[in-house]
């Protein structure tokens, strides 16, 4: 697509526009969205920012590719459906990703503005075009034609699988979405909390693909209620794995089984996709006290130590390292901070305690410093002997970290797996023939943008796969 | 899926049976095995146990013991109605001997659930000799069906109005010792499994137990229903729902399957005070 020269002149030295938010205080008592979105005229006196590169390295540092110079060129003219089509070329999501991509990791930390003044806010940008679109999601998927070529089959319905029923049902692949849950959208539906992510976009952004004729099958394990073998007896040429990494990990201490103790996946699938949150009104319940204590330093121990705070608790986020190692979105951090958590920097847990009754009273912790760097690059914590301290908690919440969704590979032991992850080749293409995968199952926690990557890469192979001239395969007699 | 109601049948005060339609299920399943369903909408994920199966109708069997809210939901509905979600099969099969005496306990709502597992170690070519508990003489089910594929059946009464006078345990104890059988499984409520579970331990006997903890998703992946099993932790829902009888933490079970006992109660008074209880 020729470049097209911008018909006004940018001012990069404007300051970034700030991102309106819930006053702290409204959000400790209720779920809705924190991070308000920009009005229009802030999103065009931002969008005015962007220098529109002769070489954008924005979109280069994008994993989809997105045509940001382009959209948000379409918003600095005040063409907000514009912008949204620039962004459809490669991604139905602007409204999920606009929410929780980590784009100080990729765009905007590529911007050129950001090399003396702040970067423009991309992030920000996309989601405006999103909802400012809203309305003609049905309107845009219709225009498409039904698929009518082969059938391929995705396993999961996490982000992955989700921009790969993208790319294929726009190469007129007849694309089945199987899903273990009643509820699409993977951990966006059941890890990412509706304070964060509105479950109507999400819903919105994965109908659209409905409409584009992708099929969806909630409550289907692959692996369980059939096979990989038996899909493609049932006619599907190809199958991407996108199951994710639903395992969680646990701390492994003594009383890790007493009330109150949670996985950070149990205690956010009881809130966010059974919404234990309306509790009794929605009839599944969850347990938090007076304190919560929250282990860990990603997205999931913030977003748990979030809900807590909104479930009335006085939270604080425990974790081995200090805060420049925190691995959460810096946007979470600063919300849970002004949301009241507390966080405990250099301690980790060694031992819970509880009542008579069973149910958690109190944390023993012991206080870490950073020694050596290990595998990661990151100094280690070690403990400090010695440095024992107590804390009262009711609630425990585990966030450290999840190892892929085995029951797929349990039930495929031809699959070729590395400490639980699926092993693929450079075109995502796993031990064995048309069978691909991508994600967190070949990743492990990852983010929403790079499974995106995997799953768009995956469709692009699936394609090539598929559309190569193939001898036909002879059948033998007896 | 959602999953059509064909059939419903009432077994007992508040034991009631369903058949819906689940071809890929039913073409699975295997004993010891369960499902999870939402009856509603709205409704918590509660985990059943896959009791039988019909290859014509393409259909699977649950036995429910209405006593909270989702269950309650559950046999709300008719036949010609569908539960709003089903999934499975989950869980692994129950492990299955051949050529020995086998011992199959069960208590309550658990009689449904050892139908299969009974039916598979007759198959397997064992002889089966079930003991079954009922409170009373009218909470008897599946009689007529455990009788088609065991060898001897014994039931036990809490008042005595069928069978033997007390509960399963104590039949137990009248009727056998220690190597009176070299395998076993026991499905019902946790002080009647871990009941028996200490009486057999010098038994020689190797007992499986179906454990029922609370679930959410039945896939792995949240944890809730974790166990310990011979000081391992254990997800029940992919790695059991069988498990050693002798070696699970039966105390530690107990504790966590009343977890929410209190905030149930709140549900329920919010449901009466809007109209929903029954
Ligand atoms: C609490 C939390 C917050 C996060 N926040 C962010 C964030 O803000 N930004 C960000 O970029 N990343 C975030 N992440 C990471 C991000 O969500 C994941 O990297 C991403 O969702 C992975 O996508 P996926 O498609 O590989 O799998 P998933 O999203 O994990 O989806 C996999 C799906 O497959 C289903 N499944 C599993 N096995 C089977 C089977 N056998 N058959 C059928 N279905 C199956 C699962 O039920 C699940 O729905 C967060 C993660 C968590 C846990
Ligand atoms: S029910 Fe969630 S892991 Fe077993």
């Amino acid at each position: 697509m020729a470049a097209e020269p911008p018909r006004y002149k940018p001012n990069p030295k404007l300051p970034r526009q700030a991102l309106p938010l819930l006053d702290p205080d409204k959000r400790r008592r209720a779920a809705d969205e924190v991070a308000l979105g920009f009005s229009a005229e802030q999103a065009q006196a931002e969008a005015m920012r962007c220098l529109q590169c002769r070489k954008p390295v924005c979109v280069e540092a994008c994993p989809l590719h997105i045509d940001i110079k382009r959209f948000i060129s379409r918003i600095a003219l005040g063409d907000w459906q514009g912008a949204h089509d620039v962004i459809s070329e490669q991604s139905p999501f602007p409204g999920v990703c606009g929410r929780v991509c980590q784009h100080e990791l990729f765009c905007e930390n590529a911007c050129v503005v950001g090399k003396k003044w702040d970067p423009v806010a991309i992030g920000s940008l996309e989601r405006f075009a999103a909802d400012h679109a809203r309305l003609r999601m049905k309107e845009l998927a219709d225009s498409y034609p039904k698929p009518t070529g082969k059938k391929v089959a995705l396993v999961g319905s996490g982000p992955a699988s989700l921009i790969a029923a993208y790319d294929l049902v726009r190469l007129n692949y007849r694309v089945t979405v199987f899903e273990a849950l009643h509820q699409l959208g993977g951990v966006m539906a059941y890890g990412i909390p509706n304070f964060r992510l509105p479950r109507e976009i999400l819903h919105e952004e994965i109908a659209r693909l409905q409409n584009m004729g992708v099929e969806f099958v909630p409550d289907f394990i692959v692996g369980r209620t059939a096979t990989l073998e038996d899909l493609f007896e049932e006619g599907y040429e190809a199958v991407f794995i996108g199951t994710g990494a639903g395992l969680p990990y646990l701390m492994g201490i003594p009383g890790e089984n007493l009330i109150g103790v949670y996985t950070a996946n149990e205690f956010l699938t009881r809130v966010n996709l059974m919404e234990a949150y309306k509790f009794p009104e929605s009839p599944t319940p969850v347990r938090v006290g007076r304190h919560t204590i929250v282990v860990g330093g990603g997205n999931s121990a913030m977003d748990a130590a979030r809900w807590a705070v909104r479930l009335g608790s006085d939270v604080t986020i425990l974790y081995r390292r200090g805060r420049a190692e925190l691995k959460a979105r810096l946007e979470e951090i600063d919300h849970a901070e002004e949301e009241g958590v507390r966080f405990e920097f250099l301690a980790a847990p060694v031992a819970l305690h509880g009542d008579e009754n069973g149910y958690v009273r109190e944390m023993e912790c012991i206080r870490m410093e950073l020694g050596e760097p290990d595998d990661s690059g990151r100094r280690a914590p070690v403990p400090i002997p010695g440095s024992e301290f107590r804390i009262p908690a009711e609630t425990v919440i585990a966030a450290i970290g999840q190892a892929p969704n085995p029951t797929l590979q349990k039930a495929t032991p031809q699959l070729m797996t590395k400490r639980g992850k699926i092993v693929i080749n450079e075109w995502g293409e796993t031990s064995l023939p048309h069978v691909f995968a991508g994600g967190d199952v070949v990743r492990g926690g990852s983010t929403v943008i790079l499974a995106m990557k995997d799953g768009r890469a995956a469709a692009r192979a699936i394609h090539e796969a598929l559309s190569r001239e193939r001898q036909p395969q002879e059948e033998v007699k007896a | 899926m959602s999953a059509r109601i064909l059939n419903k049948r009432q077994l007992a005060p508040e034991i009631t049976l369903l058949d819906v339609e689940a071809p890929r299920i039913q073409r699975r399943w295997r004993a010891g095995q369960f499902i999870i369903i939402r009856p509603l909408e709205h409704s918590e994920r509660i985990p059943l146990t896959i009791v039988d199966s019909c290859a014509e109708r393409q259909s699977i069997t649950m036995v429910i013991q209405a006593v909270g809210k989702t269950t309650r939901e559950a046999v709300a509905l008719e036949p010609g109605e569908s539960l709003c979600d089903l999934v499975g099969p989950l869980g692994e099969p129950a492990e299955i001997c051949t050529g020995e005496r086998v011992l199959c306990m069960a208590g309550g709502v658990g009689v449904a659930e050892l139908l299969p597992v009974a039916r598979a170690y007759k198959e397997a070519g064992n002889t089966v000799v079930a003991l079954c508990g009922a409170r009373s003489d009218s909470y008897r089910i599946l009689d007529e069906e455990l009788r088609a594929c065991c060898d001897e059946l014994h039931w036990a009464t809490d008042d005595g109005t069928f069978g033997f006078h007390g509960n399963v345990v104590q039949l137990l104890l009248s009727l056998a010792g220690p190597r009176s059988f070299a395998e076993g499984h026991v499905i019902g409520p946790i002080p009647m499994m871990k009941a028996a579970a200490e009486a057999t331990r010098e038994w020689g006997l190797k007992l499986h137990a179906s454990l029922n903890p609370i679930m959410i998703d039945g896939t792995g992946m949240c944890g809730g229903c974790r166990v310990t099993v011979g000081g391992q932790v254990r997800f029940a829902c992919v790695d059991g729902p069988c498990f050693d009888a002798h070696k699970v933490d039966f105390d530690e079970m107990t504790r966590r399957t009343r977890a929410y006992r209190d905030l149930e109660q709140i549900a329920l008074q919010h449901d009466c005070r809007i109209g929903l209880g029954r």
